[in-house]
């Protein structure tokens, strides 16, 4: 069971991995480690969306 | 290796010999699609153990103690180690589009072995070979671009070359692109209705990101994949919603809308549309690989084209002109070989990788994934009957857009089809018509939605057919954003360098003027295309083709370049027989296509043949009036100009090399710009699986205290 528990909790993080919402967790555990209160979720993605806006970002291709 | 390992190699190497045996003797007879895609398989698994596994061990030398940029410069943000798996998709989802779906089925008019054979062959040995080499040595210099390392390494000529070569070459590709949605959608108010609606679509998801939930991808994903799928189901009812008529869109208000469109996603900031827009397109596009592996061997469908036509022979192909050689390695670039790749593997990949081992996988493994996609198209389209693959891959000047020409022309290939079974393939899919519905997205349509009623069942015939256009206008329109984008800072970027205001990403003058600029370059060719009396993708596609095949020779002179100079000029054959086959046809093609005599093929006796035509005051078919005739005769003259520009600068690229290849080889080598030794304190498997030692060496580093979760931020 807790094998299962397991797979199922690295598969959620490589998902939010993958749609770029573990940043968000790891911003998280990152301020709680220092022990800063952190920003809310809105300025963070307001502040990664700023941040995409000026990378030439992921070409898609043909 | 181990009794065990030899025992499972052994047994693939045998299931792929059985059916490259079956492919190559049977004539014919009922053959199984199937027996092509575990050939595919079973190849891949081999080239991907060995070949692959060799290059990168002997050939690159990639070296686990040394540090990626990605663990050197991390930041979150472009630089950031990225679980390899997470990468791996992120890699798969750049690279791979409509490309390897239109080519195959364009290509399966000389029959299902040719391609096969290309996609397969021409994967393991310079497709993916590319894709990884030039992983590598970005990897290496930091994530540099493909243009920059051309510069830095080959020389200020070539790197000028390069970049006015990959400008050009984009371009290209977003018209013909641009060219395959507008012929899926012409006339088919139920795919306009639901291509339409993507865009309120992406643009709820962008407000819902922004405004109401910041950041729940995954959420707004699920709810737009939900509503897509509506949007699809929707569609059906165009009619009884009084919609028909107004959603019956011609070719020319299509590009002008898709101008529009192009323009308009590429100056509004990207939260609105491009990134809800790509979280779409990246789960469809697993998504719908998934369910087309799954319903393949499903149904196992028999191929229904014949293993090698005529026109393979002969080049009178009515879906574009030419021999097997060079035009099939023309027509086929993604999922075999694709330049384009060279933009992802340098630049936004090799800034993620945690370990250089990883290379394999990712560059070698994403393009393998990709050169699946193209088989699976292949197959989707040779399982349609031929009279039906010619009715709607023939232009409308040779079919004359009715059933009854249709048939006709169609006898006249030595095929056969009725007027009635024309007429009814297309009701079964709730079209108006498949008649010269060219570009390969219709036909490709219809195969899948053949494979999934087989495999699945309850008459859905019409659903999946516009479910696959639905995904394909989908994966287009991402890269019709997304490269006018690139396209936009590339413009923005070079005038720059002459006036630096006009590089500044924020300053609107420069950002809306660069943005109209490479819209109306690719709009131009659109129009081009959409309006060529010829038919505009046996026009265009081979101009596309090439374009991407020559990108393709200046990354591989590239790479063979930087072996040269690393002084491992013995292992200089890897990337060079891609580079060698890739010369010989290209080259060959991009000259027919400039000087040969036969009009179907040379653009520019084309033009002559009807300029002369107009001087004497004639008309020639299949243009209808003088308007046409001169329309025919400015397309062949910019369709030619451009694919001799093409050629030419690609020569310039090698010619370039070739003067630093003797230099170093007199040399011995000679320094790049290689970033020297750093030493990797990150532990990470390399392969898709973890070995025993590998989980173990990870368990001790983690314990260490020093493995925060990779992809996190230290």
């Amino acid at each position: 069971m807790t094998e299962v528990l397991e797979i199922a909790r690295t598969l959620r993080r490589r998902v939010r991995e993958l749609t770029g919402e573990a940043k968000w967790d790891d911003y998280l555990a990152e301020c709680s480690a220092v022990g800063e209160p952190p920003m809310s979720r809105r300025d963070f993605e307001r502040r990664r969306d700023d941040e995409r806006e000026h990378l030439p970002g992921s070409g898609r291709c043909c | 290796m181990s009794a065990k390992s030899i025992a499972i190699w052994g047994t693939v190497a045998v299931v792929g010999a059985v059916c490259w045996t079956v492919l190559a003797l049977s004539r014919g007879e009922d053959v199984s699609a199937l027996w092509i895609l575990f050939a595919a398989l079973s190849s891949y698994a081999i080239a991907y153990r060995f070949y692959a596994r060799f290059i990168a061990n002997r050939v690159l030398g990639v070296d686990d103690t040394r540090a990626t940029p990605a663990e050197r410069h991390d930041n979150g943000r472009d630089f950031d180690v990225t679980h390899r798996h997470v990468l791996f998709g992120h890699h798969f989802a750049a690279i791979a589009g409509a490309g390897p779906l239109v080519g195959p089925v364009l290509a399966a008019q000389m029959g299902y072995l040719p391609g096969t054979i290309w996609i397969i062959v021409g994967v393991i040995f310079a497709g993916a070979v590319q894709d990884m080499v030039v992983l590598f040595f970005s990897m290496r210099r930091d994530g540099k671009s493909l243009g920059q390392m051309v510069r830095e390494e080959i020389g200020v000529v070539g790197g000028v070359a390069a970049l006015i070569a990959v400008f050009a070459i984009m371009i290209i590709i977003l018209a013909v692109l641009a060219l395959v949605v507008v012929n899926a959608l012409a006339e088919s108010p139920w795919g306009v209705f639901s291509i339409g609606l993507t865009i309120p679509i992406a643009l709820f998801m962008g407000y819902y990101l922004r405004v109401l939930r910041p950041g729940r991808v995954s959420e707004v994903t699920a709810i737009g994949v939900a509503l897509l799928m509506l949007a699809i189901i929707g569609g059906g009812y165009v009619e009884q919603m009084g919609l028909e008529e107004a959603l019956t869109l011609s070719k020319e208000q299509l590009t002008l809308g898709l101008v529009l469109y192009g323009f308009i996603a590429s100056i509004l900031p990207v939260w609105m549309l491009l990134t809800p827009r790509d979280y779409l397109s990246t789960f469809m596009k697993i998504g719908v690989i998934v369910l087309l592996a799954v319903g393949l061997v499903l149904a196992a469908p028999v191929l229904q084209q014949e293993a090698v036509t005529d026109f393979a022979r002969e080049g009178t192909g009515p879906v574009f002109a030419g021999k097997l050689f060079p035009f099939v390695f023309i027509t086929i670039a993604c999922g075999a070989l694709s330049g384009f790749h060279a933009l992802i593997s340098s630049g936004t990949t090799p800034k993620m990788v945690a370990k250089e081992s990883q290379v394999r996988m990712i560059g070698y493994g994403g393009m393998l994934m990709e050169s699946f996609v193209a088989i699976s198209a292949l197959i989707a389209a040779c399982v349609i009957d031929p009279g039906l693959y010619f009715a709607m891959n023939s232009p409308a000047g040779a079919t004359g857009a009715d059933p009854a020409t249709a048939a006709e022309f169609v006898a006249g290939l030595g095929f056969t089809i009725t007027p009635d079974q024309l007429t009814a393939a297309a009701a079964a899919v709730e079209e108006q018509t498949l008649i010269s519905r060219t570009g390969g997205a219709p036909t490709l349509a219809l195969g899948m939605s053949q494979i999934f009623t087989e495999a699945f069942g309850g008459g859905l015939a019409a659903f999946w057919y516009h479910f696959a256009i639905m995904f394909e206008a989908l994966f287009i329109l991402t890269a019709v954003d997304a490269g006018t984008r690139v396209g936009r800072f590339m413009l923005q970027d070079t005038v720059g360098n002459m006036w630096p205001k006009y590089a500044d990403l924020s300053w609107k003058p420069a950002s809306w003027s660069a943005s109209a600029v490479v819209v109306g370059l690719w709009g131009y060719m659109l129009y081009v295309g959409v309006t060529d009396p010829l038919g505009g993708i046996n026009q265009l596609f081979p101009l596309f083709g090439i374009a991407n095949q020559l990108l393709a020779a200046i990354a591989l002179t590239l790479c063979v370049t930087l072996l040269i100079k690393h002084g491992k000029v013995k292992w200089a054959w890897v990337p060079g027989i891609g580079l060698a086959w890739d010369l010989v046809t290209t080259m060959t093609a991009s000259y027919q296509k400039v000087f040969s005599d036969n009009p179907a093929i040379g653009y520019f006796t084309q033009r002559e043949r009807y300029a002369d035509a107009l001087d004497a005051g004639e008309l020639l078919a299949p243009a209808t009036d003088v308007d046409q005739m001169e329309q025919i005769v400015l397309n062949s003259t910019v369709n030619g100009t451009l694919q001799a520009l093409f050629a030419l600068l690609v020569l310039v690229v090698v010619v370039n090399a070739f003067v630093i290849w003797i230099r170093a080889l007199r040399a011995g080598g000679l320094p790049t710009t290689e970033v020297p030794w750093h030493e990797s304190h990150l532990v990470q498997p390399s392969d898709f699986l973890a070995t025993p030692e590998e989980k173990e060496a990870v368990r001790r580093w983690e314990a260490e205290g020093r493995g925060t979760e990779v992809g996190s931020h230290r």
